[in-house]
């Protein structure tokens, strides 16, 4: 059935376009001119003549940054925490979720319970300090892995995921002799690629943008994350940019280089999984 | 219940838990994980009621009973912070609340997929990137009073540039517009989700019956959505004092933690930065505590008037 195109909705349509492209571009341009700053060389940005397109193009702020040992340290320490935080995010999460997803597991009720208060009760800074440092974690990278290892809300997301997933099928496995670690990793993981993107996108996203807990845990310069550097070299105004031991290239060159280095890896996995999380997210706000 | 049942029941239990003993052990390391991690913090907050001493640990330091609490309300510090925490929330519940719920009404109406997609894709980009980048391009790109964007703009309409950063009267507002720049665009999903469940007969025959397009939002598109809106708005009451703090610490300086200085960041300067652990926790455990009224109090009266509740 076509609905006729009144002139007053082809105007409202109209209105809200136009709303919506002014609202993108507002959100785009700073980035653009980020990129572009990073891109361009002192004079012109002294001029203050830079916008959305690099003038003078040249690459020397990315080779000092990378030449920058404690950003270097920074960047190796981001990624190795990213990466098996996320890894162990993900087997700890599909371990809880496996179980508490399947019919046959009895008391689920307190375990649900359990974790569901821990969604309530955020766990209080000071404690959670005292705890980690008593564990002797206090200034390793673990110190900011472990703390997090499964989020309650990503929990649920996973668990509702595999509770869909067809019970005949695990059946079958077990009785072909399959152990239950064999159908968690075997089953039904690989058939909830869907949900398993979703949570490394919102586990890793969130390891590799974490500023709270490396800002507590990871004082020693040694541990520093790259956002805990990001902070230093865009806050604390040009003292810090002393060690970069820059003579030719604008503060501010140096500043957006580094923060275009700590943005690639988002842009990098955002299309391919954004397809999936839209779903993940939409999956977490069903009531339990 | 007889006692051969009962006695078949548990013997029924037993096998369940001896076939999937498996299963039952996947879960261990899980339940250890909440334990340690989220549980023992949890109690830790006794340290509240002592005079926590770090050598002598919990066990040694010796009790304080409320004197914590009773500092937290004599401290010259605590009432602004406390006045600062629910303003800024206010402002951001006021706008960031209501911004993707107008947002996703927008979006909804546009027809033309690729279009929508585009505008989708790049609203709910800067939901990923963190607050150090975000506060740090707002801070050098938009608001710097040589480079920044806005001051370029107010430059070229004839105004003198303001110094953003350094006018406390300015920093709530940057923190909440902040707000809306980085998660205006991925809270709108949820609604989004919520209006395509909305059965296009309902608009079909409404537009039949003469409903225009205003009318058609407010008695069609907002009636179905109601529940998602007070879900997402008790969850948001339930934080309502967990303002995040990464978004406050990147934005504050020296000219302005007078208006930006919350309970979160607080804590962080006081607790750790100079050691004074039980008042900490005391302090936190209070915002705690008023955050779960809220909740309940929230829940009560939504189920009241709505009949919707979270619990």
């Amino acid at each position: 059935m076509k609905i006729k195109v009144s002139p007053a909705r082809r105007i409202y349509v109209w209105i809200s376009s136009i709303v919506l492209v002014i609202l993108c571009t507002a959100m785009v341009l700073p980035l653009l001119k980020v990129v572009a700053e990073s891109f361009s060389s002192k004079t012109f940005i002294e001029q203050n003549q830079v916008l959305f397109w690099p003038k003078g193009f040249n690459v020397d702020a990315y080779l000092k940054v990378f030449h920058n040992p404690t950003i270097f340290i920074a960047l190796k320490n981001s990624i190795f925490i990213t990466a098996a935080g996320t890894l162990i995010n993900l087997v700890m999460t599909a371990m809880m979720a496996y179980p508490l997803s399947r019919p046959e597991f009895r008391y689920k009720k307190p375990i649900l319970m359990m974790v569901t208060l821990t969604m309530i009760f955020t766990s209080p800074m000071i404690p959670s300090y005292l705890v980690i440092k008593g564990m002797g974690l206090d200034n390793t990278v673990w110190a900011v892995i472990l703390p997090g290892m499964i989020s309650g809300y990503n929990f649920f997301i996973m668990k509702s995921f595999f509770a869909g997933l067809p019970g005949e099928l695990i059946d079958a496995a077990r009785i072909d002799g399959c152990g239950e670690f064999r159908v968690l990793f075997k089953i039904v993981i690989p058939m909830s690629k869907a949900v398993m993107a979703t949570m490394t996108l919102f586990y890793g996203v969130s390891h590799w943008n974490s500023l709270q807990q490396p800002l507590i845990y990871l004082r020693d310069p040694k541990v520093h994350t790259l956002q805990i550097k990001l902070y230093q070299i865009l806050m604390e105004d040009n003292t810090s940019m002393v060690d970069v031991g820059q003579v030719a290239i604008a503060p501010a060159t140096i500043k957006m280089a580094t923060v275009v280095i700590a943005t690639i890896p988002i842009l990098v996995v955002y299309p391919f999984l954004q397809k999936h999380f839209a779903a993940g997210a939409m999956l977490g706000s069903v009531k339990e | 219940m007889t006692d051969a049942r009962k006695k078949l029941i548990r013997k029924e239990r037993k096998e369940n838990l001896k076939k999937y003993r498996m299963l039952y052990l996947m879960v261990i390391p899980g339940i250890l994980y909440f334990i340690i991690f989220k549980y023992i913090p949890l109690f830790g907050n006794v340290i509240a009621f002592q005079d926590y001493n770090i050598f002598k640990g919990i066990f040694g330091s010796a009790w304080a009973g409320f004197k914590n609490f009773a500092m937290l309300f004599q401290h010259g510090d605590f009432v602004p912070i406390l006045k600062n925490t629910i303003i800024i929330n206010l402002y951001d519940l006021l706008f960031g609340f209501t911004a993707p719920l107008i947002l996703a009404l927008i979006i909804n109406d546009i027809t033309c997929t690729w279009f929508r997609k585009g505008v989708q894709q790049i609203v709910y980009l800067p939901h990923f990137l963190s607050w150090t980048i975000l506060g740090g391009i707002v801070i050098t790109q938009l608001l710097s009073p040589s480079q920044g964007m806005v001051n370029m703009l107010l430059q070229k309409l004839g105004m003198e540039p303001v110094y953003f950063m350094t006018e406390s009267s300015m920093a709530r507002g940057i923190v909440v517009l902040a707000g809306l720049w980085k998660d205006m665009g991925w809270g709108t999903v949820v609604y989004l989700a919520a209006m395509t469940s909305v059965s296009p007969s309902l608009y079909e025959s409404a537009s039949l019956d003469g409903a225009g397009k205003f009318r058609q939002l407010i008695s069609i598109t907002l009636p179905s959505i109601v529940p998602v809106i007070v879900t997402l708005f008790l969850l948001r009451i339930g934080h309502f004092l967990d303002f995040g703090f990464e978004r406050i610490w990147v934005f504050q300086n020296a000219s302005n933690t007078s208006v930006l200085e919350i309970f979160d960041t607080y804590i962080y300067k006081a607790g750790l930065q100079q050691g004074r652990y039980s008042y900490t926790t005391a302090v936190g455990l209070f915002k705690s505590i008023v955050g779960l009224l809220l909740l309940y109090s929230g829940n009560l009266l939504s189920k009241k008037a709505t009949g919707e509740g979270l619990y």
